[in-house]
C-alpha cells in the first residue's frame, strides 16, 4: 500500500521539458444574442511542464470549452492563456489536439495521416516516413502503415491520431475525452499505452474525461469543474508510483480518492443535463 | 491486440471479385437486350396503347440501316469530332470555373452571399432559352454553342462543389489546423480532397448534362455535329436517323460520364477500399 505513493511524482529531469500552462482569471461566452452564456467562469490554473493534468466533471460543464480556448480554436471573453509565457492566439503545432472521434483524413493512408504535421514543416518525404514508422511502432501499429484510416478499428484510429499528434513534439497535448467512444476493454488498453507513450515522449498532458476511474489512473492531478457556468472547484493531487498498471483501481486509496471525485460531482450535479460541449463551441442539435 | 487481429482479417477477406464482376456484366448486357427486344416488338407489331403508340416508331432495324448508312457516308467523324470538341470544351471551363467558384462560396459567407444569388436565378433557365443571348454575346456560332453545352454542365459542378465544402467536418479543418496547417495549405490538403467525393460526383452529372444540352447548342450549328445531324433530321422527318442521333449523344454522355466516374475512382483510392470492403 505504502509503495503506491511517493513524494513528487514528476520531478525526473523537468528541466529541458517544456510545456507550462498559464491560465489567469479566463472567461469564455459562448453563443450569440439572448442564447449566449457563459462556458467558463473565472478559471486560474497552472501546469507544470510533462505534468499529466485530467479535467473531470459533468457533461456540458464547460470542460471541452476550456480546451479547445487552449488549442485556439475558440477565444476567450476574457483573461490569458500562456503556454511557456506565450500568449495563445490561435492553433499551432506546438499544442496538439485530439477528440473524442478520430480526425484522421480518409483520404491519406495511416503512414501519411501520421506524417502530416512534418509534411507542413517541409519536411522531405523520406525523412518523414521513417519517423511516422518509429511513432506507428511506437503505438504498436508497426505493419499498419499502407492502411487507410477506414480499415482500423476505433481504437486503432485514436491510435494513429496520437502518433499523428506527437510526431510534432507538440509543448502539450490537448485530449477531449478521447476513449470516450471505445469500449471498456479498448479503453483500459488505450490507458495503459498512452501512459507508455508518456513516459517515452514526455509532454505536458490535459486530458478531459468524466470517467473518474481513467482520471484517477492517468493523472498527477485532477481538476475537477462544477456545471455551467465551469469553474474548477477543486483540485486532487493523485500520488500513486508510476509506471501505474491495473492492480492500483482496487487500492484502498484509489477508493479513497473516488468516494472524494463522487461526492464533488453529485454535490455540485445540475438538475437537468446541460448540451454537450465541443473544442469548437457549441455542438450542432442532435 | 484482438482489434489488430480484426483489421487483418477485414483487409484479406476479398470474396472472388472475378466471379461477381461476370454476373453484374451479364445483367448489364441482358438489360440491354431486353429493351431492344421491347423496342423491337413495339414498333414492328405498330403497338397502339392509345395514350402512347408505336405505329409510326422507326424499329431498331432501320435505326441500324440508318446508322450504317451515316457510318458509310464517312460525315460521322466530322460530326462526332465536332460535337465532342463543342461539348468537351464547354465541359472543361464548366470545371474549373465551377470548382473553382464552389470552393470559395462553400468556404466563405462573404462570397456565398454575393454570388448565389445570380447564380441562383440562372440556374433554372433551360439551355434553349439562352440560344438567343448566346448568338448575341459571342462573336463566332463556335463559341455560341460552346457557352450552351458550358451552362449545362457548371451548376451540378458548382453545386455539388460547395455541398462538398459545407459538408466537412470542422473538426478535420480544426486538427489540421492544430497540426500547423497554414491557411492556404488547408484549401489543398484538406478542403479539396475531402471534398473530392461530391466533386466527382458533380463532374459526373455535368458530364451528363453537357451532352443533353449538345442538340439544343447545335441547333445553331450549321453543317456538322450530331445534335446538329439529329435536329436536321426532324426538321426533314427522317424519323429513322432522329433516333439514330438520339443514340449516338446517349451512347457518348453514358461513356464519357462512365469514364469520369472511373477517374474518380482511380484518384480517389481511399473510397474503393470502403466499397470493395
Amino acid at each position: 500500500m505504502m509503495n503506491l505513493l511517493v513524494e513528487s511524482p514528476v520531478a525526473v529531469a523537468q528541466a529541458q521539458i517544456q510545456g507550462q500552462i498559464d491560465i489567469k482569471n479566463l472567461h469564455i461566452r459562448l453563443g450569440h444574442g439572448k442564447h449566449e452564456f457563459e462556458a467558463v467562469q473565472n478559471v486560474s490554473v497552472s501546469i507544470r511542464p510533462g505534468e499529466f493534468v485530467c479535467l473531470l466533471g459533468p457533461s456540458g460543464c464547460g470542460k471541452s470549452t476550456l480546451l479547445g480556448a487552449l488549442a485556439g480554436h475558440l477565444a476567450p471573453s476574457s483573461g490569458t492563456i500562456q503556454v511557456d509565457a506565450q500568449p495563445v492566439k490561435g492553433p499551432h503545432s506546438d499544442r496538439g489536439l485530439v477528440f473524442q472521434h478520430h480526425t484522421l483524413f480518409p483520404w491519406r493512408k495511416v503512414i501519411d495521416n501520421v506524417a502530416f504535421g512534418l509534411k507542413m514543416k517541409g519536411l522531405p518525404r523520406a525523412e518523414r516516413h521513417e519517423r511516422a514508422r518509429e511513432l506507428l511502432k511506437l503505438v504498436g501499429l508497426a505493419g499498419f502503415e499502407q492502411h487507410y484510416p477506414s480499415q482500423l478499428s476505433g481504437g486503432m484510429q485514436q491510435r494513429v491520431e496520437i502518433a499523428r499528434v506527437l510526431i510534432n513534439h507538440p509543448r502539450v497535448m490537448l485530449m477531449d475525452e478521447p476513449f470516450g467512444a471505445l469500449d471498456a476493454q479498448t479503453r483500459m488498453m488505450m490507458q495503459e499505452l498512452l501512459l507508455d507513450v508518456w513516459e517515452r515522449i514526455r509532454t505536458t498532458i490535459l486530458f478531459i474525461t468524466h470517467d473518474i476511474d481513467e482520471a484517477l489512473f492517468l493523472a498527477d492531478r485532477i481538476l475537477v469543474m462544477s456545471p455551467r457556468p465551469g469553474r474548477i472547484i477543486e483540485q486532487i493531487p493523485v500520488v500513486f508510483t508510476r509506471p501505474r498498471h491495473s492492480e492500483i483501481w482496487t487500492s484502498d486509496h484509489f477508493i479513497h480518492l473516488k468516494r472524494r471525485c463522487l461526492e464533488l460531482l453529485h454535490l455540485k450535479n445540475a438538475d437537468f443535463p446541460l448540451r454537450r460541449l465541443t473544442p469548437l463551441g457549441t455542438a450542432p442539435c442532435p | 491486440m484482438s482489434s489488430i487481429t480484426e483489421a487483418v482479417t477485414i483487409s484479406s477477406e476479398k470474396i472472388k471479385p472475378h466471379q461477381l464482376e461476370v454476373e453484374r456484366l451479364a445483367r448489364r448486357i441482358s438489360s440491354i437486350v431486353i429493351c431492344l427486344l421491347a423496342w423491337h416488338l413495339a414498333s414492328t407489331r405498330h403497338v397502339d396503347l392509345g395514350l402512347i403508340t408505336f405505329q409510326n416508331m422507326p424499329s431498331p432495324e432501320e435505326v441500324l440501316a440508318a446508322g450504317w448508312e451515316l457510318l458509310q457516308s464517312g460525315k460521322i467523324v466530322s460530326h462526332l469530332t465536332a460535337s465532342m470538341s463543342r461539348v468537351f470544351s464547354g465541359y472543361l471551363v464548366a470545371v474549373v470555373t465551377g470548382i473553382a467558384l464552389g470552393l470559395i462560396i462553400g468556404r466563405s459567407r462573404t462570397s456565398a452571399d454575393t454570388l448565389l444569388p445570380p447564380l441562383e436565378m440562372l440556374r433554372p433557365i433551360p439551355a434553349v432559352a439562352w440560344i438567343p443571348l448566346s448568338i448575341l454575346m459571342f462573336p463566332s456560332s463556335e463559341l455560341s454553342m460552346i457557352f450552351i453545352t458550358f451552362t449545362g454542365a457548371l451548376f451540378p459542378i458548382l453545386l455539388n462543389t460547395i455541398h462538398g465544402v459545407e459538408a466537412i467536418d470542422p473538426r478535420l479543418i480544426a486538427s489540421a489546423r492544430s497540426l500547423g496547417t497554414g491557411r492556404s495549405a488547408i484549401f489543398t490538403e484538406v478542403i479539396l480532397p475531402a471534398a473530392a467525393p461530391s466533386i466527382f460526383t458533380g463532374l459526373s452529372i455535368g458530364m451528363g448534362t453537357a451532352w443533353f444540352c449538345l442538340v439544343t447548342a447545335e441547333m445553331i450549328a450549321g453543317q456538322f455535329g450530331i445534335g446538329y445531324y439529329t435536329w436536321a433530321s426532324y426538321t426533314i422527318q427522317n424519323y429513322a436517323e432522329i433516333v439514330v442521333g438520339m443514340l449516338l449523344i446517349g451512347l457518348l454522355g453514358m461513356t464519357s460520364s462512365i469514364a469520369i466516374r472511373k477517374l474518380g475512382n482511380a484518384m480517389m483510392p481511399w473510397r474503393v477500399s470502403r466499397v470493395n470492403k
